[in-house]
């Protein structure tokens, strides 16, 4: 498991994935070539599944584009931990059942080489040896996240199994 | 003590009381999408391969974000969505050219005061404008709106912005916004209601309460709000809209925080790359040079914006080294900035003028930078790269900045071109 630890508030939707590729990709091996290009190039190439990323404060925010999220879960990243992040990046991550942790203590206490561990049906993450608590998110929106994400979820009451894209 | 208007609203669409931080579930009355449109379709029928849209009246789609298509992916993109508004029964649909959805739809008279609306834009919050409760959600929740109606909301905390005095010349209501972001800061106003208060909110015309409203994203706002007074009516009387519903805040509502401003006080500013809350006044920036202007984007490119520029600039001339852009808001915009003679003193001045659209806002087309090159624009955002190579940068700024940038090549304070 590693540590993609970005020290830097503020990322935005732009730095995770360019506008100018918005409308040009929108399944998880096109979003992946482009994900984080701004921000750090080698993130798609390191990455693997399981992988937490962590940054400060206002994680995502700017632009609605979904593909930050969808490259993300596609690549198996685990969770991202964050100081605080912005909203339609929050809900994004609920709606393709992308575990988000806001605790700015985790976040602090992150040192380069530590080991991070998320337990999200305890509302836990350990990293080191110190282990932070989080709010737990409400039953109706645990609901989505557990599902898989809001697509699936509304497949079990709607409609018939399908491939999501 | 008194509810806010986000409480009120919720609280309307709930059918219960509701206090700050509760989740409840609600129908918005409208669901926009644009271009994007096409990979909603595509999420929409993974859950109903073959059903239909739930309330097909309460969608509104807008193509804008690269009119008219520039690639054959665009090109596809758009003929889906066509076949699809067509399959559907989608009444509210307007297709490329006739202008940006945060244009397009209070123009078509979507915009109900008091309503809520959701759209997969973050620039949704725009209509706030018009007393609409208006926030932007993704592509997924899109998709899972017109399956079901419904989605749920946070009943938010409200911050006030409490506005007196009047605007100086030449300053206007993008300095105001960027001055309250540059204060506030890029989160400042995360996951909040913001509304606006205080004896000169009534001065404040419906295109510049656009322009503050459109950037209350930029601040992490779920939602900004002006008050449906006279000028909101003015609006529903023109556009034969259902005013029924309108609502605002009680006088002894709560607050998060009040934040205080004198419009006489503002003064031109520029957001420095690469973001929106990295504000200066124009008077304090080191002489910058540029190498393109954009005028337009559903910040700043309403009749309004182009007829302050085309007075600033009658006669003038671009600097040689400066290419201007220019991108009317909607068709409406255009054909009246046409008659008005906005768009020919533009023209003579140098400027190219785009078909109505998002233009190089999101760095699709129509005016990418290159590495190092330096951009001036009217638009809500500066992020590095959105405007197409992550080496170019992005300055914003008022219209009558960008007007009197334009004649000098570099980024110029407009008091000083009067």
């Amino acid at each position: 498991m590693s540590v993609f630890y970005y020290h830097q508030d503020d990322i935005n939707t732009d730095l995770l994935f360019p506008g100018k590729y918005t409308y040009q990709c929108s399944s998880g091996p096109e979003i992946k070539e482009h994900l984080f290009e701004d921000l750090d190039p080698t993130f798609k190439e390191k990455v693997q599944p399981g992988d937490v990323v962590m940054a400060g404060e206002n994680f995502g925010c700017g632009s609605s584009r979904e593909q930050p999220v969808v490259g993300l879960k596609y690549l198996g990243v685990k969770a991202v931990i964050a100081c605080s992040f912005a909203r339609i990046f929050y809900r994004s991550a609920i709606n393709q059942g992308l575990l988000l942790i806001a605790c700015p203590e985790a976040v602090a206490a992150y040192a380069e080489g530590d080991e991070v561990d998320v337990n999200p049906t305890e509302g836990k993450v350990k990293v080191g040896d110190r282990t932070f608590e989080f709010p737990p998110l409400p039953d109706e929106i645990m609901e989505i996240l557990e599902d898989g994400g809001l697509l699936s979820h509304l497949r079990k009451t709607y409609g018939r199994t399908g491939s999501e894209e | 003590m008194g509810k806010t208007f986000a409480q009120k609203v919720l609280e309307r669409a709930a059918g219960r009381l509701v206090k700050p931080g509760e989740i409840v579930f609600a129908e918005p009355d409208l669901i926009m999408s644009h271009d994007n449109t096409a990979a909603i379709i595509d999420k929409f029928r993974t859950i109903l391969p073959e059903g239909n849209v739930r309330y097909p009246e309460r969608l509104a789609v807008v193509l804008d974000h690269v009119v008219p298509a520039a690639t054959c992916k665009n090109a596809a993109d758009h003929a889906k969505i066509r076949e699809f508004v067509e399959e559907q029964g989608i009444e509210n649909f307007y297709d490329a050219g006739t202008g940006i959805c945060h244009q397009v739809v209070p123009e078509m008279g979507l915009t109900l005061p008091g309503t809520i609306i959701v759209g997969s834009d973050s620039h949704t919050c725009t209509y706030g404008a018009f007393n609409c409760f208006a926030a932007g959600i993704d592509r997924t929740e899109t998709a899972g709106l017109w399956v079901t109606g419904r989605t749920w909301f946070v009943v938010p905390e409200t911050i006030s912005i409490e506005l007196s005095g009047f605007f100086g010349e030449r300053v206007s209501a993008k300095d105001l916004i960027l001055t309250i972001i540059g204060d506030l800061g890029a989160a400042g106003a995360n996951y909040k209601a913001v509304e606006f208060h205080g004896h000169s909110v009534s001065t404040l015309r419906l295109f510049e309460r656009m322009t503050i409203a459109n950037m209350g994203v930029e601040m992490g706002a779920k939602l900004t709000v002006f008050p449906p007074d006279r000028n909101v009516m003015g609006y529903v009387r023109d556009r034969g809209v259902d005013s029924k519903r309108s609502a605002w805040s009680d006088s002894d509502a709560e607050f998060y925080t009040v934040h205080e401003y004198d419009l006489s006080r503002i003064v031109p500013v520029v957001a420095r790359p690469h973001s929106v809350d990295n504000v200066v006044p124009v008077e304090e920036l080191e002489p910058t040079r540029i190498d393109q202007i954009f005028l337009g984007t559903c910040t700043n490119g309403r009749l309004e914006d182009l007829g302050t520029a085309a007075e600033m600039l009658e006669g003038g001339r671009i600097d040689p080294s400066v290419r201007m852009v220019v991108a009317p808001a909607s068709r409406e915009v255009y054909l009246a900035a046409l008659k008005q003679g906005a768009l020919q003193i533009l023209l003579e001045a140098g400027a190219m003028v785009l078909p109505p659209g998002c233009g190089p806002c999101l760095g699709a087309h129509q005016g990418v930078l290159a590495p190092g090159e330096r951009c001036l624009s009217t638009a809500n955002r500066n992020f590095r790269g959105r405007m197409g190579e992550p080496e170019s940068e992005i300055f914003l700024a008022s219209p009558e900045t960008a007007a009197a940038s334009a004649l000098t090549g570099y980024i110029t304070d407009p008091r000083e071109v009067m």
